[in-house]
C-alpha cells in the first residue's frame, strides 16, 4: 500500500514541479469505523495518517448512546436492573453486581452466605465468557482464525450455564438487591464442576497456537507500551493496570462478598505492552476456574437471597399460604422498596476493569442518580496516546488488548 | 454483619487531616456509609485535587459525575471519585456549579479527566474552564440540549427515522401515541402533597371559572358582542311602555 501512494504522490507532483527532490507529501485522515469488523462495535476512529503512521486520533464513541442512565431515573431499583444487562453484554453479570452491592450498602443489607458465594461464582463464570470472546476477537484482529472458533465453544458452555441458572443465556437479571433471584439445582453445581476439569484442554490447546506463536508476538509485544505512570494517569483499571505492572485487584483489594475468603493470584505484566495484556486476561481465566472451585467446594445451603421481605419479595409457594406474603410480593413488584437517603460510590472488579455506579438516593423507590462509570471510557480515551507513532495495523491489536464493548462505553 | 459492598482500608482521622490541607478551600465534610465526601470551593477545585493526590496519595481519578438539584441555587454538582492505590482508600470530592459558572479544569492533572469532563457538559452543560477540547462526546452529532438534566424530557425533543420517500434519515419532532406514564406510589395516608381526584369537593365545592357566565338583562345574550347589540334594540312589534 505504502509502494502504490509514493508513486500516486509522486505523480501527481510531476506535473506541478519537475524538481522531484523535496517531495511534501500531506497527512490524510482517514475514517476507521463505524462500521469495521476490528472496531469492536460502533466505534468512529478519525485517524491522521502520515503515510502507515498514526499521526492523530480522535475517537467519536456515543453511537450507542441509549441514555440508560436517565432511563434509571425513570424506574424502580428493581425495573433498573435488567438495564445493567445491557451495557457490557459480553459479560451481564459482573454490570449487575456493582449496582446490587450499591442498593444492599445503602440499605445496609445483609446477604446470605449462599447467595455471596453463588454470587462470586457465576462472576468468576462471567469473567471466562467474557475473557473467551475477547481473547478470541484479539486474536483474530491480528490474523488468526482457529482460536477464536475453539473458544466460542467454550463461551457456549458458559451460557448454556447461565441458562440454566436464570433462564436467559445473556441478560440474566438474575443477581438481585439482597441475594440471587432463583436457587440453582444441584445438578447445575456438579456439572459445572465437571466442565471445570474439561474446559482447560480446550483452552489450553488454542492458546498453545497463539501464546508462543511468532506471528502473534511480532503483532503484539512492545506494542503500545504503557508505563505505571502513565496507566495511573489515565486512569487505567483491570487488565489494562495489571498489564503495566501494577498489582492491583479490587477482588484482592476491596473485596466483596466471599473474595476474601478465596485463594487466587494476581497476574501482572513486565512491559505494559499489547501482549502483556493479553496473557494477563490468559492467566486470569485459569484463576478465575480456581476461584470457582473453590466456591463448589466451600458453598453452604442456606437461603439464596436475604429474608428481609421489605426488600426480597416472597417466593411464590409462601405466597399461596400467606396473606402478608402476598401484599408483600403486590407491593415490591408495583411500588418497589424505599432506599434510604444517601449516596455511595461501588466498584467491583469487571472482566474489563473497575466498574463503578455511583448511586444516589433521594429516599424514594427511584434512584435520584446513578452514575455508571464504565471501563472503557477511560481506555479508549488513551487510545490516541497509545497508538501515536505505531503503524494503521498496530490500531487493531490495541483495541483488541483494550477489551471495549460499546454497550458499556456509551451506555 | 451488615451489607458485602467492596470493603477498603478505614482510615481514622482522615476528615481532619484532609481539613487541614484544604484549609479555607473546603466548605463542607460528609460521612455517610462509610464514605468521605468533601464538598470544597468551586474556584479551588482543581487546587484541592492537586494536594489531595500529591500529600494524601490520591493517585487516581477514576470518575467524574454530574448530578443536578434543580431546587437548589447553584442546581448542578459535579462530584469527582478519587481512589489511592497505595492507600487502599476513595474519597469523593464534590463542588456545586449552575448553567454559566465554569469549573476549573483538571486535565493538567489528570490526563483522563478530558473525556469525564467532556461527558459532564454534554449530559448537563457545565462548563469547564481550560478543558482544551469540551466538545460533545456522548449524544448525536448537532445535538441541541443536555439531556441528563430533570427539565429535559425522558422521551427528547426530536426523533430520527429513516425516510423511504426522501430517502434518507430525517429528524422530526417526537409524536408519541401515548404519555409516559409515570406513577405515583406515594402512600395518601402518608402525606402526598396533591389533591386526590373526588377530594376537591370537599374542600369548596366543584371548580369555579374564574368569570362565570351570566345572562342577566335581556341585553346580556352571551353570544357575544354582536349579539347583545342587535338584542339591545327594541323591537317594532313589542308593546309600548305603559307611561302611568
Amino acid at each position: 500500500m505504502a509502494e502504490s501512494l509514493q508513486d500516486m504522490t509522486v505523480d501527481g507532483l510531476v506535473e506541478q514541479d519537475s524538481t522531484t527532490g523535496d517531495l511534501e507529501i500531506q497527512n490524510y485522515t482517514i475514517n476507521f469505523g463505524p462500521q469495521h469488523p476490528a472496531a469492536h462495535g460502533v466505534l468512529r476512529m478519525v485517524m491522521e495518517l502520515d503515510g502507515e503512521i498514526v499521526e492523530r486520533i480522535d475517537p467519536h464513541v456515543g453511537l450507542l448512546h441509549r441514555g440508560t442512565e436517565k432511563l434509571i431515573e425513570y424506574k424502580t431499583y428493581l425495573q433498573a436492573l435488567p438495564y445493567f444487562d445491557r451495557l457490557d453484554y459480553c459479560s451481564p453479570l459482573a454490570m449487575e453486581y456493582s449496582y446490587v452491592l450499591a442498593i444492599e450498602k445503602l440499605l445496609n443489607l445483609e446477604v446470605p452466605l449462599r447467595a455471596q458465594y453463588l454470587r462470586v461464582l457465576f462472576a468468576e463464570l462471567t469473567r471466562i465468557c467474557n475473557h473467551m470472546l475477547n481473547l478470541g476477537a484479539h486474536v483474530m484482529d491480528v490474523g488468526a482464525m482457529t482460536p477464536n472458533l475453539w473458544l466460542f465453544e467454550i463461551r457456549e458452555d458458559c451460557l448454556n450455564f447461565f441458562e440454566r441458572a436464570s433462564g436467559a443465556r445473556m441478560h440474566s437479571a438474575w443477581f438481585r438487591p439482597g441475594g440471587v433471584h432463583q436457587d440453582v439445582p444441584l445438578k447445575l453445581l456438579t456439572d459445572l464442576a465437571d466442565w471445570l476439569d474439561t474446559f482447560p484442554k480446550l483452552f489450553e490447546d488454542s492458546m498453545s497456537l497463539v501464546v508462543d506463536n511468532r506471528i502473534f508476538k511480532q503483532r503484539n509485544v512492545d506494542i503500545a507500551v504503557v508505563s505505571k505512570d502513565d496507566a495511573v494517569r489515565w486512569g487505567f483499571s483491570g487488565p489494562m493496570i495489571r498489564g503495566s505492572g501494577i498489582p492491583w485487584d479490587l477482588r484482592k483489594s476491596q473485596p466483596y462478598d466471599v473474595y476474601d475468603r478465596m485463594e487466587f493470584d494476581v497476574p501482572v505484566g513486565t512491559r505494559g505492552d499489547c501482549y502483556d495484556r493479553f496473557m494477563v486476561r490468559v492467566e486470569e481465566v485459569r484463576q478465575s476456574a480456581r476461584i470457582m472451585r473453590q466456591c463448589l467446594n466451600e458453598m453452604p445451603d442456606g437461603p439464596i437471597a436475604s429474608l428481609d421481605r421489605k426488600v426480597v419479595p416472597p417466593k411464590r409457594g409462601e405466597m399461596k399460604q400467606s396473606m402478608e406474603a402476598l401484599i408483600h410480593h403486590f407491593k415490591l413488584y408495583t411500588e418497589g422498596f424505599h432506599v434510604p437517603a444517601g449516596e455511595v460510590y461501588v466498584a467491583t472488579e469487571s472482566p474489563k476493569g473497575e466498574f463503578g455506579v455511583y448511586l444516589v438516593s433521594d429516599g424514594t423507590n427511584k434512584p435520584y442518580r446513578c452514575k455508571i462509570r464504565p471501563t472503557a471510557f477511560s481506555h479508549l480515551q488513551a487510545m490516541e496516546f497509545m497508538s501515536k507513532g505505531h503503524m494503521l495495523s498496530d490500531a487493531t491489536a490495541i483495541l483488541g488488548a483494550i477489551d471495549v464493548v460499546f454497550g458499556e462505553c456509551d451506555r | 454483619m451488615g451489607h458485602s459492598a467492596p470493603r477498603y482500608a478505614v482510615l481514622d482521622g482522615l476528615g481532619d487531616a484532609v481539613a487541614a490541607t484544604l484549609g479555607n478551600r473546603l466548605l463542607a465534610t460528609r460521612f455517610t456509609q462509610g464514605e468521605y465526601c468533601f464538598t470544597v470551593r468551586r474556584e479551588a477545585v482543581a487546587e484541592a485535587l492537586d494536594l489531595l493526590r500529591d500529600v494524601h496519595e490520591y493517585q487516581q481519578l477514576m470518575e467524574i459525575a454530574g448530578v443536578d438539584y434543580p431546587d437548589r441555587a447553584e442546581r448542578f454538582e459535579v462530584v469527582y471519585c478519587l481512589l489511592s492505590l497505595t492507600k487502599n482508600h476513595r474519597i469523593r470530592v464534590a463542588c456545586t456549579t449552575d448553567e454559566d459558572t465554569p469549573v476549573p479544569t483538571v486535565t493538567h492533572i489528570w490526563e483522563v479527566a478530558g473525556w469525564l469532563e467532556r461527558e459532564v457538559y454534554d449530559m448537563y452543560g457545565v462548563i469547564f474552564a481550560g478543558n482544551q477540547d469540551l466538545r460533545r462526546i456522548l449524544t448525536d452529532y448537532g445535538f441541541r440540549g443536555h439531556p441528563f438534566r430533570k427539565d429535559f424530557p425522558l422521551t427528547g425533543y426530536s426523533e430520527m427515522r429513516y425516510c423511504e420517500e426522501q430517502g434518507r434519515v430525517v429528524y422530526e419532532p417526537v409524536k408519541l401515541a401515548q404519555d409516559f406514564r409515570n406513577f405515583d406510589f406515594t402512600s395518601p395516608w402518608e402525606g402526598a402533597d396533591y389533591v386526590l381526584p373526588g377530594d376537591e369537593k370537599s374542600l369548596g365545592g366543584p371548580p369555579q371559572s374564574p368569570t362565570p357566565k351570566t345572562t342577566d338583562k335581556p341585553s346580556d345574550t352571551g353570544a357575544g358582542a354582536a349579539a347583545n347589540k342587535e338584542a339591545a334594540k327594541p323591537s317594532e312589534n313589542a308593546p309600548k311602555e305603559d307611561k302611568a
